[in-house]
């Protein structure tokens, strides 16, 4: 950096002078943490621990589990949306770019509402084509939600990914009489999911994160078991015990990916 | 040395966070004149919130009555059920009438004046049930709708262990659950299913039994919260619910709400 | 359907009128915690910057942080634990009680989270700016100052421009949270009317559909935005 060379700096601004921002910053974290660790120290209780510790972790089960569940079908549902926002017939595109555009630009807490909520209306419906026992239960109904919005923005991923491959890998592919299928998964999807790993690793903090908003349907996932250990006790502690957890998490998270992209990216290091 | 002076100012500030959680406030000072109530507004017909998006109830009528009586100018805010008792610890609103019943784990949090109303709680469900009675042999393996941090979902995963108690966070959410056929039974106070079950919307279901109220869970009643330490604000509200017991509002008001008497028993003389 | 035209309209019997308060509530939520978030997310973004490392730090820790929890914790942190913890305070120093509305809270949860992916995109778009033109605006005897608000943050708007517009939308859609917490919002009324009307379907149904038009026009909004600070370019 430039900033070890005194010449480069600019006269006006001598070393020496006191910079009250860092140790202001960091002064403030400092205090934040000490006032939990005090906090912590004074309103720690093992009863607690002993109350809540299980629920907490079933929770956290029930987190991973939705997240992982409504992924991998999220996955499964991108494919052809993301198939039909390439593709030239106009029906196809705009069917797709609808779906996109639904899910994406509405709150997912609004889009659980309508399809826990609203659907229960409809129970003779979905009963005649046999579907009531999967919208009866809000664990389902919670995992459908999920599972359509994320494949909403899988889908924006897969294809800025696909399109990020350069088009002379296609023709590459054709030149040595590959068929369109097998250029695309055996040239083309590994190239793109090198570009996506990272954008698709965010996906998943983010449902992380948006997946607390199936508590309110009475699902019980972390944040779900947090709300009823705080309204037995209103013992603030128990949301920082979340907020741990879920930093923890969704930190985790974040290193794997950083490691995975090493590793994949490997080969693209000169 | 930088480093030094962060940790001393995050000293300072850590201090000034820590050091001051449990003070207590005696409201002796203050004059009361004019006082914010919180209520939930989704409890008819306790409280609820017609379409034209005004409060209304029991609680609603009584509040305003024992304002009057004061001789106190009150406004009233809608606080969500399970916030309402850190709500009234951080000042949002004074006093709570919101049909909260007085139990001991809730006195460790707030205060409380006398009961103004009691009733016994009790199970509804689906007209075609095969429930005949509310044990914990029959109800086994059933989904039983509560609403959140409420008495009645501490009493109904307590007497029925086997059952799967969902809590909601209103009692509306609960009745459109069970309306719909997710729930195989809800529990709550007996005047709110009733008046349910009187409405059309309550046409899919019946009474199934009036339990006891368990002292231990269920308390003493149901009283106005208020913070810790208003004594001259207890004080207050207690001889008026007394006054209005004696000049007949009181009877006014839930002649128009009720065709008996919700006080219940006289309180024991203490 | 008729029914519906009913529940949906204004005056007593109707919805309309709530659903309509519902939506100036969401926009004005919205509007007021943009400058928060970007106020924050910009000078978040010069610490990151800084050669200070205490600095650098403090703004890395901020955003793990408030990038890391689910917004609705973070809504419920705030609104529960900034509330007591002011609550201490007040009790403590005798000062007048201060307690933050469920808008308030909104605001500065979602401000702070809007802040923390807003210094990322931010901090990319400055490390598009060429050195040069910082050099070359010193070297015209620009001032520090100058150089930034003359020559560095036209062109940093222009490139933070799409990622800010993706962070808005979030945020127009994040609003729908604070409604857990109480506040009147296009959500919370549709909510309020559904239970009492038991036409869940018809009122979220609508509370989507009007997402959806708070949706459509942001984005022609932020596309006249994006060819206003590209006004420079048409012209080539």
């Amino acid at each position: 950096m430039s900033g070890n060379n005194p010449a480069l700096a600019a006269p006006a601004a001598p070393r020496e002078k006191l910079k009250p921002a860092g140790f202001v910053a960091i002064g403030l974290w400092i205090a934040v943490a000490a006032a939990f660790a005090f906090y912590f120290v004074r309103a720690f209780d093992v009863t607690l621990i002993e109350r809540f510790g299980w629920s907490y972790l079933h929770g956290l089960w029930v987190t991973v589990s939705l997240v992982g569940v409504s992924f991998v079908l999220g996955a499964i549902v991108s494919l052809p949306v993301a198939l039909g926002r390439m593709a030239s017939n106009p029906i196809a595109q705009g069917l797709a770019f609808a779906f996109v555009y639904f899910f994406r630009g509405t709150p997912l807490i609004a889009q659980i509402f309508l399809f826990y909520y609203g659907f229960g209306q409809f129970r003779g419906f979905f009963e005649t084509i046999g579907l009531w026992w999967f919208f009866r239960e809000a664990w389902y109904c919670g995992l459908f939600s999920l599972a359509l919005n994320t494949a909403a923005y899988q889908a924006e991923i897969l294809r800025g990914a696909i399109e990020s491959v350069p088009k002379g890998q296609w023709e590459g592919g054709r030149s040595l009489g590959l068929s369109r299928q097998v250029i695309f998964f055996k040239v083309v999807m590994p190239q793109a999911m090198i570009v996506a790993l990272r954008p698709y690793a965010n996906e998943i903090i983010l449902m992380i994160k948006a997946s607390a908003i199936v508590a309110i349907i009475t699902v019980y996932d972390l944040f779900g078991e947090t709300r009823q250990a705080y309204s037995r006790t209103y013992d603030f502690q128990t949301y920082v015990w979340a907020a741990l957890l879920y930093l923890a998490l969704v930190e985790a998270l974040r290193h794997a990916t950083n490691w995975a992209e090493r590793r994949l990216t490997r080969h693209l290091k000169r | 040395m930088r480093l030094a002076q962060s940790f001393a100012l995050a000293a300072a500030l850590a201090g000034l966070f820590a050091g001051t959680a449990v003070a207590q406030q005696s409201d002796a000072d203050k004059d009361w004149s004019k006082v914010v109530i919180g209520t939930e507004g989704a409890y008819p017909p306790f409280n609820f919130l017609d379409a034209s998006g005004e409060l209304k109830g029991f609680d609603v009528d009584i509040a305003k009555a024992l304002c009057a009586e004061m001789k106190v100018e009150c406004t009233f805010v809608t606080q969500d059920w399970d916030g309402m008792i850190p709500a009234l610890q951080n000042g949002n609103f004074d006093a709570l009438v919101a049909s909260m019943s007085i139990t001991p784990e809730r006195e460790e949090q707030i205060a409380f004046t006398n009961k103004y109303y009691q009733t016994p709680p009790a199970i509804a469900v689906p007209k075609d049930s095969e429930i005949t009675e509310a044990t914990d042999a029959t109800l086994s393996g059933k989904a039983i709708g509560a609403q959140v941090s409420t008495t009645h979902a501490q009493a109904a995963a307590a007497l029925f262990p086997s059952a799967d108690v969902r809590q909601y966070p209103t009692a509306e959410e609960y009745k459109l659950d069970i309306e719909n056929g997710r729930l195989d039974a809800v529990m709550d106070d007996v005047v709110v299913l009733d008046e349910w079950l009187k409405s059309d919307a309550g046409a899919c279901c019946k009474l199934l039994s009036t339990l006891t109220a368990d002292p231990a869970i269920y308390g003493k009643g149901v009283g106005v919260g208020l913070r810790k330490g208003d004594d001259k604000l207890k004080t207050m509200l207690d001889d008026a619910i007394v006054a209005i017991r004696e000049n007949g509002t009181y009877d006014k008001i839930q002649k128009t709400y009720f065709d008996f008497d919700v006080y219940g028993k006289e309180p024991a003389a203490q | 359907m008729n029914e519906s035209l009913t529940l949906l309209g204004f005056g007593s019997t109707g919805w309309g009128d709530d659903l309509a308060t519902g939506v100036v509530v969401t926009v004005t939520l919205s509007l007021a915690t943009l400058p928060i978030g970007l106020g924050l997310g910009f000078l978040l973004s010069l610490a990151k910057q800084s050669e200070d490392r205490l600095l650098k730090l403090s703004a890395d820790i901020f955003t793990t942080i408030f990038r890391g929890l689910p917004e609705l914790l973070t809504l419920f942190l705030v609104y529960f634990g900034v509330n007591a913890a002011l609550k201490s305070l007040s009790t403590a120093t005798g000062l007048p009680d201060i307690a933050l509305s469920s808008f308030v809270s909104g605001m500065v949860a979602l401000g702070v989270v809007f802040a923390a992916f807003s210094s990322e995109v931010f901090l990319s778009a400055f490390r598009a700016i060429p050195h040069g033109q910082r050099e070359g605006g010193m070297a015209l005897g620009l001032g520090r100052a100058k150089v930034m608000v003359l020559v560095i943050l036209p062109q940093l708007i222009k490139i933070a421009l799409p990622g800010l517009g993706n962070l808005w939308m979030n945020l127009l859609k994040d609003t729908a949270l604070v409604s857990v917490i109480g506040l009147a919002d296009i959500l919370r009324q549709a909510q309020v009317a559904a239970r009492v009307s038991r036409e869940p379907f018809l009122f979220f149904g609508t509370a989507i559909a009007l997402y959806l038009v708070l949706t459509i026009l942001s984005s022609i909004a932020i596309g006249g935005i994006d060819r206003w600070t590209k006004r420079g370019e048409v012209a080539k």
